[in-house]
Formats: structure tokens, sequence, C-alpha cells
């Protein structure tokens, strides 16, 4: 309070531009960031729900197939391999944005974008092969809240992609410009948060049950 | 103020400067966490399925803290600390909804289907309504 008091009296004795004090970092020029990490907080949440969902009905198989007959897992390995490498190469682009490389960083989303189709092309493969094993959402409890998840989980990777290509032809045209390089800081937050809520697909979901 | 003022000549001030470092770091810190947890299921290398259940849990919880910190950049000061309440909020509103639940799910199949195991047999469930 002694502060408070003291800093206007001390500015008008100076007869000085009166200065505040406020120890907390810089805030950034605009919030699109922040706004876009609530987002994904909230996007967090959906799949929180899902989660639970899945948590609370995985194990009621109505005498159809469980988890441990259906899942390749050899399978699921190659595309955690693929989306964990689509994640690296995303950094890699957002590296040669800093550095105002426009081809690179092309170049490298390209990549990015490719290892995004070949997981969903191995995911929708696997979801065919179990709808034609008679194993689809309406066989259990089970197999509902799995296509659910997984598939929620497959439509944000795909929404990814359209707005991927979207960026390209955005930066392709008009370059690297402040906004598209705003877009693309976002596109990795959503990129990122899509391989953070795979580790959770693929432990809780697939590793856990093809236990026992 | 002149560092304020200074912050708006570069647009993307509050965007996390990435490194080379970083995301390798952050990527090999992942294969090794990924890796593991699939050898262990893959390879039966642990017996007791509730303890391995837990020890891949464990590394899921340890990857995404990776990724957190190397590839989505997240510490305190990121946008002035909001980016880590808002994560912290959201953590707990994850772990409520999760095993809440879990929990109170559980409770209700074993107090309201007496008699009626948790795993059905096929002629249970055919006989369901």
């Amino acid at each position: 309070m002694s502060d408070m008091n003291a800093t206007p009296s001390a500015a008008l004795a100076g007869n000085q531009d009166v200065e505040f004090w406020m120890k907390e970092d810089h805030h950034p020029a605009n919030g699109t960031l922040l706004g876009f990490w609530i987002y994904l907080m909230s996007d967090c949440l959906i799949f929180a729900c899902l989660f639970a969902t899945y948590g609370v009905l995985g194990r009621s198989y109505a005498g159809g197939p469980t988890g441990a007959e259906l899942f390749d897992l050899p399978l699921v390995a190659i595309n955690t391999t693929l989306l964990l490498l689509s994640s690296i190469t995303y950094g890699f682009a957002v590296l040669e944005m800093q550095k105002d490389r426009r081809g690179t960083m092309m170049a490298w989303l390209v990549i990015t974008g490719l290892f995004g189709l070949g997981f969903l092309g191995i995911e929708l493969h696997e979801f065919s092969e179990l709808i034609g094993q008679g194993a689809g959402p309406q066989r259990s409890a089970f197999l509902s809240s799995f296509f659910t998840l997984v598939g929620t989980h497959g439509l944000h990777v795909t929404f990814g992609i359209v707005w991927l290509v979207t960026l390209l032809f955005q930066v392709g045209r008009f370059g690297l410009t402040p906004a598209n390089k705003r877009r693309i800081l976002c596109l990795s937050m959503f990129w990122h948060f899509l391989d953070v809520v795979w580790i959770g697909v693929f432990t809780f979901v697939y590793l856990m049950g093809a236990l026992p | 103020m002149s560092a304020h003022a200074e912050s708006h000549d570069h647009h993307d001030d509050s965007a996390p400067h990435s490194t080379l470092k970083g995301y390798l770091m952050g990527f090999f810190l992942a294969v090794f966490l990924t890796a593991v947890p699939f050898w262990l299921v893959m390879g039966k290398v642990i017996p007791n399925a509730q303890t391995l259940a837990v020890v891949i849990l464990v590394f899921a919880a340890m990857q995404i803290v990776v990724h957190m910190i190397y590839f989505l950049h997240m510490n305190a000061h990121s946008e002035g600390g909001w980016n880590m309440l808002a994560l912290m909020f959201t953590a707990i509103l994850v772990v409520i909804t999760l095993s809440g639940s879990i929990w109170v799910m559980f409770h209700l199949n074993s107090n309201m289907m007496p008699g009626m195991s948790h795993d059905m047999t096929e002629q249970q469930a055919k006989n369901l309504p």
C-alpha cells in the first residue's frame, strides 16, 4: 500500500510521467495463440469424455471379439511411428519458418502432410478390416466406444490435413506474412496436440486392450 | 515501457523460439518412451497384467510431459502464464472426468446388475432386452 501511495505523489512532486511497475511478462501482440490454446484445451475435454466412455465400456464385449483378438499391434506401432515422424517434420517446418525460408518450410509441411495421410490410410484400412470381420461399431459397447474415440481422433487428423493443404496454398500465394506465420504456429499446436492425444489412444486403447 | 514497445516490432514475439536441439531431444525421448511400452506388451516381458498396465500408463504420462515441453513449448512463462493456467485447469477437469466416470460406473455395474458378471456370455447378450 505504501508503494501505491508513494508513486503518484513522487511523480507529482517531480513533475514526471507516472510510471506503473507491473511485475509480469509482457502481453503478446495479439491473443490468437492463447485463444487457440484454450480451444485445444476444450478439445482436450472432448477427448477426456471419450476416453472416460471407453474406460467404462471398453471391456463390455457383449460376447463379441475382444481387443486382444482384434488389435494388430505391429500396425499400431507403424501408425504411431508415422504420427511421431510427422510431429518432428512439422517442427522442422517451424524452424525453417523462423529462418524465413519459404521453400524448405513448404517442403517439410508437404512431408508432414504425407505422414498424416499415411496414418489416416492405415487407420481406415484397420477400420475396414474390423467392419469386414463383423466387428463394426454396432457389435458391442466396446466397439462403439472404440470407433467413437479413435474415429474422432482420425477426424481431427483429417481436418488437420485439410488445414495444412489450405496453408500451403496461402503461403504459396502470399508468402510468409505475419498472419501466415501465426496460422502455421496454430496448426503446429494442433498437430502436436493430436500426437499427444494419440499417446493416450495407443496406450489406453491398444496396448491396454491387448492385455489379458 | 521501452521493452514493451520493442515487442511490437517483430510480430511473432509471443511465439516460442524453437530450436533444432529441442525438437531432436523431444523426438528421441518420445521414440524411447513409445518403443518401450510396445516392446513390453508385444514381447510379454511383464507377466502380471496389472503391473504392466501401470507401467505403460506411467510411460504414457512421461511421454505426454515430453511432448508438452519439447513440442508444445510449454512453460510457466508463455503467454504470461495463462497457457499453464489453462492447462492446469484442463488437467484437473480431465482427472475428475476420467476417474469420476470410471469409479461411478464401476460401482453402478457391480451394484445394479446382481448375478451378472461384467463380461457377458454370448447367451446372456442374446437375452438382453
